[in-house]
């Protein structure tokens, strides 16, 4: 037996979250989206501040406050951004990307944002671009979100009248410019590559990588492309401080999240808490519990219609953070939480997103062209029963030819939806397939 | 019957007329003066030599005044587009190539209503069954435009309004948290001209839990502002 350390770490913070640590305080919109209330509410307060810390100082704190990506990747903020160039040698100028083309089925948080505190985004785009020494930036907001981009440009117009953007943004000095970009319906230009190909007026289809877009982006220049959430809560994390943002969640998971709860609990929402948050916690606390109570649970996508279900007997104690769902083979993805009880149809909820990536494939690898709409049309089969048993298995074997065959992850994210449905119900899926055929006849021994 | 011009299967392969009617009909098609002048701004929006980048923009506001010339969400006959590709300096066949990508762009004519509803799985789970059965009961047909003219029904793929389902958009207006009987009324209203109630119809505000707050109440009366308690011992 050895010593015990004399005071052992305290355990990390799951939440639930004081709301005065929330970073969204106008989610809801029961306040005014416009400047002037944002100015009250602690937006643009002395932002000019917050840009003399230097690009340095800023790219350092934002990676000591280990924010990883809200867009569902997670990949470290802070050290995205450090990997744009500090100096043209070419004259090439530098851009920020924002993805606001929230699609993957689940996710209803940057439409929050946008509508509801769309000056939290924009303070974050010059911050942002000022950090990368970006030129403009430039907010892809779908084309769906046809209110929110009405909001998002009289926005942007109200930040250039109090001269916080344009020449001299905020008296800084910098000059920077933001600018909104709407797209026109195909979930495709979600992806970044593909979002930059349909910034430059052509279809949305992913380029090959590399050159990332760091090297090679817009208009061939350096670019990075950064979700809506993550662009909004760098500013109140540059005046908090990053301790106060790294305090929040289990290591490695840190921060405030805004979680989109949908389908069977009493009260869908969306709601910002805690990173590492139980999903029994998260789901009794904000959304009335699940709908015929907890034993009536089957399955949860934890993190949008990409990630795999996990069953309700793995998710109910789970921490809702990146490594807490990859433990359980599925992700935390965009935080969108699509709960399913005992009266779903599993099998046609994931056929149903089969169909999805079918529709929005975007057609440039075969692997996924063909390959979405064969699987859609054997998950059809599979729904009604009407298929082989041996069909389970070819269709995961042609999950796994789609998989990591693409440029980029669509053919993926078609994939694992499949492969987590055949992983915890396949028992459902044989018994339909035996159902429709009918009680046989037995051999007797 | 179906009217003219919308196949069922538009979504598989779009039938794009491209007839000497519709030749005749479209091809004197310039912006007005209102549309010119936001082309114009959405064109300034990007560096030089870059316009190509408006042709999403353009498209948008080329459709936008066929529909208010026809009385209908509005669609993008082969001239328009090909005005928009002058307009741009751009090859006729990239702008197709654009126009045919991207869903939101109605490559063949469609009603005074574009009744579009989501019908992906976490709409589906809150009951896109149910909206469905409101439109097949009201006589609207998936890919089709109803006799009148009024309605053309879609089956669209997530709109991002999930914590919302189910919900449909109908031209530029999202109508959400919907039943059976609020769909009825909306297309009830619509028909009569009515103008129905836009974003959830049940007692709501909009993202927020069902019967009010679990979080930043003080928020509900007045423009809070938690500086002050930022500081404040305890975290929760």
């Amino acid at each position: 037996m050895t010593d015990a350390p004399a005071t052992p770490a305290p355990p990390p913070f799951v939440g639930p979250l004081a709301d005065k640590d929330r970073i969204f305080t106008n989610v809801y919109g029961f306040q005014d989206w416009g400047l002037d209330a944002a100015i009250m509410r602690g937006d643009w307060d002395n932002t000019k501040a917050l840009l003399d810390l230097g690009q340095d100082v800023i790219i350092d704190r934002m990676k000591a406050s280990g924010l990883r990506g809200r867009g569902g990747a997670g990949f470290p903020t802070g050290m995205k951004w450090s990997f744009m160039p500090k100096e043209s040698k070419d004259g090439r100028p530098s851009f920020l990307v924002i993805n606001a083309d929230e699609s993957e089925p689940g996710s209803c948080k940057d439409r929050e944002i946008i509508r509801h505190d769309p000056h939290k985004l924009i303070e974050g785009a010059l911050v942002a671009g000022f950090a990368m020494r970006a030129r403009a930036a430039y907010i892809y907001i779908r084309g769906e979100f046809i209110y929110e981009a009405k909001v998002l440009f009289a926005a942007v117009e109200q930040a250039y009248s109090k001269g916080f953007l344009g020449k001299n943004a905020c008296g800084s000095g910098y000059d920077f410019d933001v600018f909104v970009h709407r797209g026109a319906g195909a979930y495709i230009c979600g992806e970044e590559t593909a979002q930059i190909e349909s910034l430059e007026g052509k279809k949305g289809q992913p380029r090959l990588k590399p050159p990332f877009p760091a090297g090679a982006g817009l208009y061939g220049c350096p670019t990075t492309v950064n979700n809506v959430e993550s662009i909004a809560v760098a500013p109140t994390i540059l005046r908090r401080g990053p301790e106060w943002f790294s305090a929040i969640g289990r290591p490695g998971n840190v921060g405030t999240k805004l979680f989109q709860i949908s389908g069977h609990v009493n009260k869908p929402c969306v709601v910002e808490e805690a990173m590492g948050i139980p999903f029994k916690e998260l789901i009794d606390r904000h959304c009335g519990g699940i709908r015929g109570g907890w034993d009536n649970l089957l399955a949860v996508i934890p993190g949008g219609s990409s990630v795999p279900l996990v069953p309700a007997r793995e998710i109910v104690d789970a921490p809702m953070d990146f490594d807490g769902l990859k433990a359980l083979g599925s992700g935390l993805g965009t935080a969108a939480v699509i709960v399913m009880d005992k009266s779903t149809d599993i099998v046609r909820a994931i056929s149903r997103l089969s169909y999805f990536y079918k529709h929005e494939s975007c057609g440039q690898c075969t692997p996924c062209r063909e390959g979405t709409g064969w699987m859609w049309r054997v998950m059809e089969r599979l729904r009604t029963g009407e298929a082989a048993v041996e069909e389970i298995d070819m269709l995961q074997d042609v999950t796994k030819q789609v998989e990591g065959h693409t440029i980029c992850a669509l053919g993926d994210a078609a994939a694992w939806p499949i492969q987590g449905l055949i992983k915890h119900f396949r028992p459902e899926i044989e018994r339909r397939i035996a159902d429709k055929r009918g009680p046989v006849m037995e051999a007797a021994e | 019957m179906l009217s003219r011009g919308v196949h069922p299967l538009m979504a598989d392969a779009p039938q794009i007329p491209d007839e000497a009617e519709t030749r005749a009909r479209w091809g004197g098609f310039a912006f007005n003066a209102d549309y010119a002048e936001k082309a114009k701004v959405a064109i300034g929006r990007y560096p030089e030599g870059r316009q190509q980048s408006a042709v999403m923009a353009l498209l948008d506001f080329a459709q936008r005044q066929v529909g208010e010339e026809t009385q209908t969400q509005g669609w993008l006959p082969i001239p328009v587009m090909e005005h928009v590709a002058d307009r741009l300096g751009m090859p006729y066949m990239r702008v197709y190539e654009v126009a045919t990508f991207y869903t939101m762009y109605n490559l063949a004519p469609v009603g005074r209503y574009h009744v579009q509803v989501c019908g992906t799985t976490p709409c589906m789970l809150r009951g896109s069954d149910d909206v469905f059965a409101a439109c097949k009961n009201k006589g609207l047909v998936k890919g089709a435009t109803t006799p009148d003219g009024l309605f053309t029904l879609a089956e669209v793929e997530c709109l991002g309004a999930c914590a919302n389902a189910p919900m449909v958009q109908i031209n530029d207006d999202n109508f959400e948290d919907l039943t059976y009987e609020s769909m009825t009324a909306i297309l009830e209203d619509l028909a009569e001209g009515k103008q129905p109630r836009i974003g959830p119809q049940i007692d709501r505000k909009t993202s927020c839990p069902e019967g009010g707050p679990t979080t930043l109440r003080e928020m509900v009366s007045e423009n809070h502002d938690y500086r002050g308690q930022w500081n404040e011992g305890a975290r929760a």
